[in-house]
């Protein structure tokens, strides 16, 4: 590498960052963009009907809706409290 | 169309840019301001002291479009039909718009439409009934986050979306663009851009001081044969038309220093 190669790479690019920041970002917004308006109603209401039998907190309930040509997948995880471990339930509704 | 999310990036720049190029070619050439409220169109292209009646005045029946489009006194094939300064976004409707784009392309080739910006009504208007759309970015993050956004409007809320047509074809204007700096690594490169929002690059428009010159003396900037901005939109207007033209303004420009080390 030439010095001047050096120069010019030493910083630490500002627009890479960018970049990256960008790419996170937009795929994030790109698949959430189509969520039905549904999810956070749903979310709540089944954390609620899980409270009822079990001790779960707030976060222990995660709803993933994705979306391909084919088909919509909604993706539900509920992490059951265990007195010894911590279970993990899961389960996939397609349609 | 011509549209951005985001406001400030060159929309208006690029409309007029744009639809002079295509009358200058020969196509007969319809210039409209979306913009309603904030109209900015009519001085970019130098005719504000000759506007009487307005886009919402046609749409409301208050004139013909006869009265309220203005001839351009550069190009004999352009014309453009400014938007009101006095009333607000709602004066425009979709069947209103729909009446006069009907109108219009009984006689003109190309009908360009400078978006305003945001997602509200008046954008949405703007794209609804596009056929092809201009995207204007510039090299920054919110710039290129808002651009994805309305990509993501134009395949749901578009005309061709709700009708399950062939969808809007879209082009990347990316503009403000500093080979300079991109070089630094302070820029998002042109292939940054791209690789984010996978469009087709039309091209790119250099950060140039001719076009606020161009601005100051309301004539579009593509009449500024000289200025590198003006090359650049005289380019994407070729391509458009589906001229082959290699890309410009993507390097630095090679001065003694870099030739002397042989930098690139
Ligand atoms: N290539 C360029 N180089 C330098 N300045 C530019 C360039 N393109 C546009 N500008 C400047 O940026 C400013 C905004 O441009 P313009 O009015 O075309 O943006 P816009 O997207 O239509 O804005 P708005 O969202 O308010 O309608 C103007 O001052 C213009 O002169
Ligand atoms: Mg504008």
């Amino acid at each position: 590498m030439s010095l001047l190669d050096y120069f010019k790479t030493s910083k630490t690019s500002s627009a890479s960052l960018a970049k990256e920041r960008l790419q996170i970002l937009v795929a994030h917004e790109r698949t959430s963009k189509n969520q039905p308006s549904y999810l956070p109603e749903l979310q709540d209401e089944l954390l609620n009907v899980v409270r009822k039998y079990t001790n779960v907190t707030q976060d222990a309930i995660f709803i993933n809706f994705e979306q391909d040509e084919h088909q919509e997948t909604l993706e539900l995880n509920i992490m059951l409290p265990d007195d010894n471990d911590k279970k993990k339930t899961k389960s996939i509704l397609g349609k | 169309m011509v549209t951005s999310g985001k406001g400030g990036v060159g929309k208006t720049t690029t409309s007029a840019a744009i639809a002079m190029g295509l009358a200058k070619k020969g196509h007969k050439t319809a210039v409209i301001d979306f913009d309603v409220g904030l109209r900015n169109l009519d001085l970019i292209m130098g005719c504000e002291r000759r506007v009487v009646y307005d886009f919402i005045n046609v749409v409301n029946g208050e004139a013909t479009l006869h009265q309220a489009l203005i001839k351009d006194k550069n190009c004999g094939q352009l014309y453009i039909l400014p938007a009101s300064q006095t009333r607000d976004k709602d004066a425009l409707s979709k069947e209103g718009v729909e009446k006069v784009l009907n109108e219009l392309s009984k006689t003109f080739k190309y009908i360009v439409c400078d978006s305003p910006a945001g997602i509200e009504k008046g954008a949405h208007l703007a794209m609804y009934f596009a056929d092809d759309a201009f995207v204007v970015t510039n090299p920054e993050v919110s710039s290129v986050r808002d651009s994805d956004r309305m990509l993501g409007l134009m395949s749901s809320k578009s005309r061709r979306a709700e009708k399950n047509q062939e969808p809007i074809k879209e082009y990347l204007v990316l503009s403000r663009y500093s080979p300079e700096r991109v070089k630094l690594g302070e820029m998002l490169s042109v292939e940054d851009v791209q690789e984010i929002l996978s469009l087709h690059l039309l091209g790119v428009v250099p950060e140039s001081k001719s076009v606020l010159n161009a601005s100051n003396a309301g004539i579009p900037i593509i009449l500024d044969e000289k200025s590198d901005a003006g090359q650049a939109y005289a380019d994407i207007v070729a391509r458009y038309l589906g001229e082959e033209k290699p890309h410009r303004f993507i390097e630095t420009k090679r001065g003694f220093f870099g030739k002397l080390f042989g930098g690139k």
